[in-house]
């Protein structure tokens, strides 16, 4: 079979499509298998909205800024809120933790819509103050019995898909739509930021 | 060439993405493969996390520095790995430190994720720590010795070639984004440094 006729991604749907084939056994308790513990912490950021709304906001705001700032933000934000995380397994206390993540998704949104362009710096702290919100609460949400270091990367690996999320979408800045398109999803970020808040509150 | 090979990198990450995410069970004890304790050595190594991310993040600190620092990596740690290898299999006994699991994992993580100007005695005095380190607590945990050193061998190859392969495929990035994304790669491995060094304390 001539294979040079296939596209290299036709070639790599093909081999993905033979992985997904291969039916494994399903080892879904934390003792059977360690693996468990990489799609659990995979699986935690990407389980609450308020979460999920800020993180996509940060890469968001990152394409918006452009570079350095897209590279930037999202490293920072995965660094400071595996230190918050740090925080919440030790147990250290930290209050207002909801108020927080609700505040970070309303104002990261609201940088979004108004296409607030500060310098990096005051940008890369305010998206290190909200991350240390964001990782103690998912530190102080960890549960027992799973493999540290899986969960830790599965954990953050997914945080940092959701920030690669927000600067795929943030790709189509390039074109005079697309700035309004980036804006309006800024817009619902605030709206969702302002429903968490207002349920925190009530 | 540059360009093609510049955009056969989406692809690539495509196929090593799908794989990852095919979870398999570890089987990483020497009794449940029954390939031989070469291959054993070998499966132990690519079934450990907590020994194959160390080393990738050396890798990849060595390819963006370069690829004499990569060369250096290439000999300096699996060196250093059967080395401890078979000071570990002289020894009675000794448990992993949570502690300096994490530390690995942030100095490692943080000194890519900064893309820090690191000098080649540093790089091989790293590549030798962990090597060092890393090949003891193996050793350790192995049986009888002429078994074990046949299993350090597997163990020892699968670090090299894995070295090989990803600072060479640094080395030859010369796109800004894609040094860039090796960085991230670094930034999370830090990050999971922290998280391991939260889990530590929490555990006591």
């Amino acid at each position: 079979m001539n294979m040079r006729r296939y596209s290299p991604l036709a070639r790599a749907m093909a081999l993905a499509v033979f992985v997904f084939l291969c039916a494994q056994m399903a080892f879904a308790h934390p003792q059977k298998g360690e693996a468990v513990g990489f799609l659990t912490g995979f699986r935690h950021p990407i389980s609450g909205l308020d979460h999920v709304l800020a993180m996509v906001a940060v890469g968001l705001w990152g394409a918006q800024l452009g570079a350095p700032a897209i590279w930037v933000l999202p490293v920072a934000f995965p660094m400071v809120m595996a230190f918050g995380g740090m925080l919440g397994l030790m147990g250290v206390p930290l209050p207002g933790t909801e108020y927080g993540i609700a505040l970070s998704a309303i104002l990261l949104g609201a940088a979004v819509l108004f296409e607030i362009r500060p310098p990096l710096g005051v940008a890369a702290a305010l998206v290190g103050f909200f991350a240390i919100f964001h990782g103690h609460a998912h530190g102080t949400e960890l549960p027992a019995g799973q493999s540290a270091l899986l969960y830790s990367m599965g954990f953050v690996i997914a945080t940092g898909c959701l920030h690669a999320l927000g600067i795929g979408i943030g790709t189509v800045h390039r074109w005079g739509w697309g700035q309004r398109l980036v804006r309006v999803a800024g817009g619902l970020v605030v709206i969702g930021g302002s429903f968490f808040m207002w349920k925190a509150v009530a | 060439m540059k360009n093609s090979s510049q955009s056969r990198l989406p692809l690539y990450a495509f196929v090593v993405f799908t794989f990852a995410m095919w979870a398999l069970p570890a089987e990483a004890h020497l009794n449940t493969t029954g390939m031989g304790p070469f291959y054993d050595g070998l499966m132990h190594f690519l079934m450990s996390p907590e020994d194959i991310v160390p080393v990738l993040a050396l890798a990849l600190l060595a390819g963006l520095r370069g690829a004499s620092y990569g060369r250096r990596a290439l000999f300096t740690l699996p060196v250093a790995w059967l080395l401890g290898g078979l000071a570990g299999l002289s020894s009675m006994t000794a448990q992993p430190h949570p502690f300096v699991a994490a530390a690995w994992f942030l100095l490692l993580g943080g000194l890519l994720a900064a893309d820090a100007k690191v000098s080649l005695r540093m790089t091989t005095a790293l590549a030798a720590l962990v090597g060092l380190y890393h090949g003891y607590l193996n050793g350790i945990g192995m049986g009888q010795f002429d078994t074990a050193a046949v299993v350090l061998l597997g163990l020892v190859f699968a670090i090299f070639v894995l070295i090989a392969l990803a600072a060479a495929f640094v080395v030859r990035l010369r796109a800004n984004w894609a040094r860039i994304a090796v960085r991230v790669a670094g930034s999370w491995i830090a990050a999971s440094g922290l998280l391991m060094l939260g889990w530590a304390v929490r555990k006591g």
